[in-house]
């Protein structure tokens, strides 16, 4: 039988590769990793670094400081200086679990609105005519052309209270004052939908446009109707697409601070916002740190289903 | 294979003969266009109850566009559909008393293979018992009963192809609908499964609609058949009369192989009409009836196992035979062909059954030899 003999046949080609692989093949490989290495493992250590370390006056602001002309000596004092402090003092101060369930809530809440309005926009695209699918995926794809901090900007401009919208409505008569969305957790969520849509479209885009139309036509072939047949066929279907989509939406999402400093307001409590303010306002640069080294913990769980579930979905596609 | 004498069943279903018998299936002058491409050009077609019927023709010619219609995923651009009575336009598939086995299975490939055969039973909100009842029964007929748990995507071509079969029959429809159902078989396994569908339709009294591109799949499971192209039906007619009898060049050259002889038609004697063509000496004599009259230009059609082949001009008669030289001999095993040459722009083929067992052929390449066949051997084709 095929699917028998198929996995064995994988598991002894994979070796058979990975001796075939040449100076030229080790090389494109340790780019990547050499990237990864310098722009996001030796800075990551750098912060949990520097979250061990103690605040003090002076530059940079904190203490110890690796100088190699102690030497060896030097060295060990410095380890001996670090301390988990800055993380006790997280559990300490009730504004950093607020701020990271907060965040958290926030992520979840504007993600379940992006899915609410991606997948229908994605739908649409799908089933669109194949010779307009192109068009609209290009402008799902435009506003990237412009900076996201431009894009965050000009939503200032439509939610304040004279601004766009506020006269749109008041010009048509649906109200008689304007509503006061800037500065609110409010237009945090429209910011949030509005810059992340792009990432929940696209890959379910491309899941829905890979759904097999005749699968549709069995269905209503064995006495299902339409609105069912979209429960019981498209959408598990497209369950990989929908699941990539709100990681990918999810996890930027918790650590976003442009828009809730923007057009978030004194009471949106978003861990981004802390973190800066922490480490501009307070210039407690060890507290910032630690607050950043449990961000990226908190978003390991996220970012290992996300790629758990890539893999999957790459696996079973083979 | 068929274990049950299916021929009895059978051999007297011919209710397309007693005139009165009322049409299950019935296409009115139905036309579909695809923009300006005209894929079934007003087509008109009657199938009855408890018929096995095959729409056979080439690739493209229309067939699954006509299928697609009677299962409700395409509306016809002119004309009418009727099933029992019932005027189809407007109905939508999920609405339709048809189930359709597609060319592409288009299995759920997120259920499991039960779920997969009770799909269509759910949606009837059928009783959970009776749907898992129904499940076991049709999985025990595909011969399944190992693999219910098992994902599409877990099972060989040949399984996928048994479930799409056990998911279009669970309903018991009365039109089963199939699109080339085994087009994706190899040879054995293709032949195996036309008796079991063949033994399947007598049982479940179901009326069938097979597309096909495969005469030999057609004859073999099929009551009758229509011969397709260009969006036309040529013929409908039982497997023999096709052979048989082919009402024009098409259907004679798509079914089986055939020699076509163009003449001119010499005399009419009562029901012998003799025709001459110019690259014979002697005259063709046929006594099958035709319309044709006396100088119309004919084809004269006879198939190969029908031309006799020896070494002596045949003695009677100064009509249907032909002298030959051996052209080419190709060995089949059960039938050896043989391209005899008649005249310069004239070779005929005559299969000869291998009766025996001897490898020296008595008749070699170069030889000169005699065809010869008799007078209801062959039809005359106007078209
Ligand atoms: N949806 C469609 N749009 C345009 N042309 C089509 C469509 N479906 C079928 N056709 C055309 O109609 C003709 C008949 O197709 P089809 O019925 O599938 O043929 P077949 O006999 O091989 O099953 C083909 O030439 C095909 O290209
Ligand atoms: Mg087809």
């Amino acid at each position: 039988m095929v699917d028998t003999a198929a996995p064995g046949a994988d598991v002894e080609a994979a070796p058979a590769l990975k001796r075939k692989r040449s100076l030229g093949g080790w090389l494109l490989i340790a780019i990547p990793y050499a990237w990864l290495l310098f722009f996001f493992l030796a800075p990551f250590f750098i912060v949990f670094k520097i979250s061990l370390s103690e605040i003090a006056v002076a530059i940079p602001p904190y203490l110890p400081t690796f100088d190699l002309a102690e030497g060896w000596q030097g060295l060990r004092e410095n380890f001996a200086a670090f301390s988990f402090e800055n993380y006790i003092w997280l559990t300490q101060d009730a504004l950093y679990w607020k701020s990271y369930l907060s965040s958290v809530w926030i992520a979840a809440t504007s993600t379940a609105i992006t899915l609410v309005i991606g997948y229908p926009l994605a739908y649409g695209m799908a089933r669109a005519p194949a010779a307009w699918r192109p068009t609209l995926l290009m402008l799902v794809i435009l506003p990237f052309w412009t900076s996201f901090l431009i894009r965050v900007y000009a939503w200032i401009g439509i939610l304040k209270n004279e601004g766009l919208l506020n006269q749109a409505l008041l010009s048509i008569g649906v109200i008689d004052e304007p509503l006061t969305i800037l500065n609110t957790n409010a237009a945090v969520y429209i910011g949030i939908v509005y810059s992340y849509l792009p990432f929940l479209v696209l890959p379910l885009y491309a899941t829905l446009e890979k759904l097999d139309e005749s699968l549709l036509e069995a269905a209503s072939d064995l006495g299902c109707p339409p609105w069912k047949a979209f429960w019981k066929i498209t959408v598990p279907l497209s369950l990989p697409g929908v699941i990539a989509g709100c990681f990918l939406v999810f996890i930027p999402a918790v650590g976003e601070f442009v828009i809730p400093d923007l057009l978030g307001g004194s009471e949106t409590l978003m861990i981004g916002k802390t973190l800066w303010s922490e480490f501009f306002a307070n210039r407690d640069w060890p507290v910032s740190s630690a607050v950043a080294v449990i961000l990226l913990l908190i978003l390991v769980v996220p970012i290992v289903l996300f790629q758990n579930q890539q893999q999957r979905a790459s696996e079973k596609d083979a | 294979m068929a274990k049950k004498p299916i021929g009895p069943v059978r051999r007297d279903f011919t209710p397309w003969e007693s005139g009165n018998a009322k049409p299950f299936i019935e296409f009115r002058n139905v036309t579909k266009r695809f923009g300006d491409f005209t894929a079934v050009d007003n087509l008109s077609l009657t199938i009855y109850e408890r018929e096995f019927f095959a729409l056979l023709g080439g690739s493209g010619c229309g067939k699954t566009t006509m299928m697609r219609m009677l299962g409700g995923f395409e509306e016809p651009s002119a004309g009418e559909i009727f099933l029992d009575g019932q005027n189809l336009a407007g109905v939508p598939p999920y609405r339709r008393p048809a189930n359709m086995m597609f060319q592409s299975y288009a299995l759920f490939p997120h259920m499991s293979v039960e779920r997969n055969i009770a799909f269509g039973l759910q949606q009837d909100k059928l009783p959970k018992g009776e749907i898992e009842a129904r499940v076991q029964q049709m999985l025990k007929l595909v011969k399944l009963e190992d693999f219910a748990k098992r994902k599409p995507h877990q099972l060989s071509g040949g399984q996928r192809q048994r479930v799409a079969l056990a998911r279009s029959i669970a309903k018991k429809p009365k039109v089963l609908l199939l699109d080339e159902p085994l087009g994706a078989l190899d040879r054995k396994l293709r032949e195996e499964t036309q008796f079991e569908l063949m033994d399947l339709q007598t049982e479940l009294g179901m009326t069938f609609l097979i597309v096909t591109h495969d005469q030999e799949e057609a004859m073999t499971v099929a009551d009758r058949i229509a011969v397709m192209d260009r969006g036309r039906i040529i013929q409908v007619a039982t497997p023999a009369e096709i052979y048989e009898t082919p009402n024009s060049r098409f259907v004679a050259d798509f079914i089986g192989s055939i020699n076509l002889i163009e003449a001119r038609v010499a005399s009419r004697n009562g029901t012998v009409t003799r025709l001459k063509a110019p690259n014979l000496e002697r005259e063709i004599a046929v006594s099958q009836p035709t319309d044709a009259n006396v100088g119309d230009t004919v084809w004269f059609a006879i198939r190969p196992e029908k031309i006799r082949l020896g070494f002596d001009a045949p003695q009677n008669g100064t009509a249907n035979a032909a002298e030959a030289e051996i052209w080419d001999i190709g060995y089949l095993g059960d039938v050896s062909i043989f391209h005899a040459k008649a005249a310069e722009d004239l070779i005929l083929k005559s299969t000869v059954a291998n009766i025996t067992r001897t490898v020296e052929r008595p008749i070699s390449w170069e030889d000169n030899v005699w065809l010869s066949w008799d007078e209801d051997a062959g039809v005359i084709l106007t078209r």
